[in-house]
C-alpha cells in the first residue's frame, strides 16, 4: 500500500513468499526502486513481480539514457500502464502501486493500477493485494489529510499490520519506506510471523 | 515425489536430492543423481518433469560455460540464478514452458555461499535453507527448529540426516536414498549417499522364530 502525506508518500509490504498455504520465504522483495524519490510495489504473482519489476527497470533505463532526466512518477504510471496493456489477453499477474516525489516540484504522488494497465490516481491512499479490503477499512480509519513524516509512518504501519493480521496468506514479515524530500527511511516492522 | 534439500552453512553450501527415478507408479532407478554441474563452484538440482528437468539443465549448463569461454571468468551465483530465472519466466509463456523446480547452490569470492530456490513458474530467492517437493511439508519445520546461521559441514550433514529421518518416518512415498553433494571454495565435492538410520526391530521376548521342516 502507499499513502499521501504532507510533503512525504510512504509505501508499504509485506515480505511473504509463499506457495498456497506453505510460507516459502520472509524476505521477499516487493517494492522497488526506480528513482531517488520513486517507487514501486509489487503484489500477486512472484513470477510476475519479479519480471515485471525487471522489465520495467529496462525501460526505465532507457527512458532516462533518451531524455536525460529522471521519469516523473506520472509518466512512470504511463509507461507500467503501457507494459501492462501489451499483454492484454495474457496478462501480468502484479497490481502495482506506484509512489513518489515529482523530481522538480517535490509534489507527492501515489497511484495504482490493475493487472491489464488501468491506472487510478489518488488524492490519499492505494492499496493492492489479498488482504485489500481489510486495507481499505484500515486507511480509511488511520489515515488523515497532511500527515508529517512520523504520523505517516505509524499510519501505515500499522494500517499494513493490522491489515495482514486478519488475512492468512499475509504477514511473515513487513517493510516501510518514507519516501522525504531529502531523504528516504526504510523500516522493517517487528509483524506477527504467522 | 521427489524431494531436493538446500542448507547453506558458513563458507558452503549442502545440496541433496533423493536418488528415485520413477515413472508413475514404477521406481525405475535408484541411484539416480538429480544434481547437475553448472560450473567448477555453481551447482544446480532440478526436479519436476522427466524430461525437462535434464534438458533445461543441460541447456543452462552449457550457457554458463559459454559465458565463461567467452569472458574468461565464471558468473557469480546471483547471475547464475538470475540468467536461470529469466529463461524460466520467459518460456513460461511459450507453447513450450518448462516444468521445472530447481536449488542453485554456489561459491563465489565476492558473496560467499549463497543458494537460490526457484519454482517452475519463475520465481526466485535467497535463502537460508531450501526445500522442493511433498518432502518440504516435513522437513521446513525440522530446519525452522533446528538451523542455525553459520553452521559447519558437520553440523549441517547432522541436520540434513534429521530430514530425511523424517521423511522416512512420515512420507508415504518410500525415498530411502538421497545424494549428497557440498559446494565451497574448492568446488563441488561429492560426499556419500545419506540414508535414513534404521532402528532394527526389537525381538519380543516370549517367541521363538519355528522353521517348518
Amino acid at each position: 500500500m502507499a499513502m499521501k502525506g504532507k510533503n512525504c508518500v510512504a509505501i508499504a509490504a509485506d515480505t511473504r513468499f509463499g506457495i498456497q498455504a506453505q510460507t516459502v520465504s520472509t524476505k521477499f522483495q516487493k517494492i522497488f526502486e526506480l528513482g531517488p524519490r520513486l517507487y514501486i510495489g509489487l503484489a500477486g504473482l512472484a513470477t510476475d513481480v519479479q519480471t515485471v519489476s525487471e522489465r520495467l527497470k529496462f525501460r526505465v533505463n532507457l527512458y532516462e539514457l533518451r531524455e536525460n532526466r529522471r521519469v516523473k512518477p506520472k509518466t512512470l504510471l504511463s509507461v507500467v500502464s503501457n507494459l501492462l496493456y501489451e499483454r492484454r489477453f495474457g496478462p501480468y499477474f502484479v497490481e502495482p502501486v506506484i509512489a513518489g516525489l515529482d523530481d522538480v516540484t517535490s509534489e507527492p504522488f501515489v497511484a495504482s493500477l490493475d493487472l491489464i494497465g488501468c491506472p487510478m490516481v489518488t488524492e490519499d491512499f492505494v492499496v493492492s493485494g489479498t488482504c485489500s479490503e481489510q486495507m481499505y477499512g484500515m486507511c480509511e480509519s488511520v489515515w488523515s489529510p497532511d500527515l508529517d513524516p512520523d504520523q505517516l509512518f505509524e499510519a501505515i504501519s500499522q494500517a499494513l499490520l493490522n491489515a495482514a493480521d486478519r488475512d492468512a496468506v499475509s504477514g511473515w514479515g513487513a517493510v516501510v519506506h518514507i519516501i522525504e524530500k531529502d531523504k528516504v527511511t526504510t523500516r522493517t516492522l517487528k509483524a506477527r510471523m504467522d | 515425489m521427489e524431494c531436493l534439500i538446500g542448507i547453506r552453512g558458513k563458507d558452503f553450501v549442502l545440496m541433496a536430492g533423493d536418488s528415485v527415478a520413477g515413472r508413475s507408479v514404477v521406481a525405475m532407478k535408484k541411484d539416480h543423481d538429480k544434481m547437475y554441474q553448472l560450473s567448477n563452484r555453481l551447482l544446480m538440482a532440478a526436479c519436476g518433469e522427466g524430461g525437462d528437468t535434464v534438458q533445461f539443465a543441460e541447456y543452462i549448463a552449457k550457457n554458463i560455460q559459454l559465458y565463461r569461454m567467452r569472458n574468461g571468468y565464471d558468473l557469480s551465483t546471483k547471475a547464475a540464478a538470475s540468467f536461470t530465472r529469466r529463461n524460466l519466466a520467459d518460456y513460461l509463456r511459450s507453447s513450450t514452458p518448462y516444468f521445472v523446480n530447481l536449488l542453485i547452490g554456489g561459491y563465489d569470492d565476492s558473496d560467499g555461499a549463497d543458494l537460490y530456490y526457484m519454482d517452475y513458474l519463475g520465481s526466485m530467492v535467497k535463502l537460508p535453507f531450501g526445500v522442493h517437493g511433498y518432502g518440504s511439508f516435513f522437513v521446513l519445520s525440522v530446519m525452522d527448529r533446528y538451523y542455525k546461521e553459520d553452521m559447519t559441514r558437520d553440523e549441517a550433514l547432522v541436520l540434513l540426516q534429521r530430514c530425511i529421518d523424517e521423511i522416512h518416518e512420515r512420507f508415504i512415498i518410500n525415498l530411502n536414498s538421497f545424494k549428497v553433494k557440498i559446494v565451497d571454495k574448492e568446488g563441488i565435492h561429492v560426499m556419500k549417499d545419506l540414508r535414513p538410520t534404521t532402528k532394527q526391530p526389537e525381538e519380543t521376548p516370549g517367541t521363538q522364530s519355528m522353521d517348518i521342516v
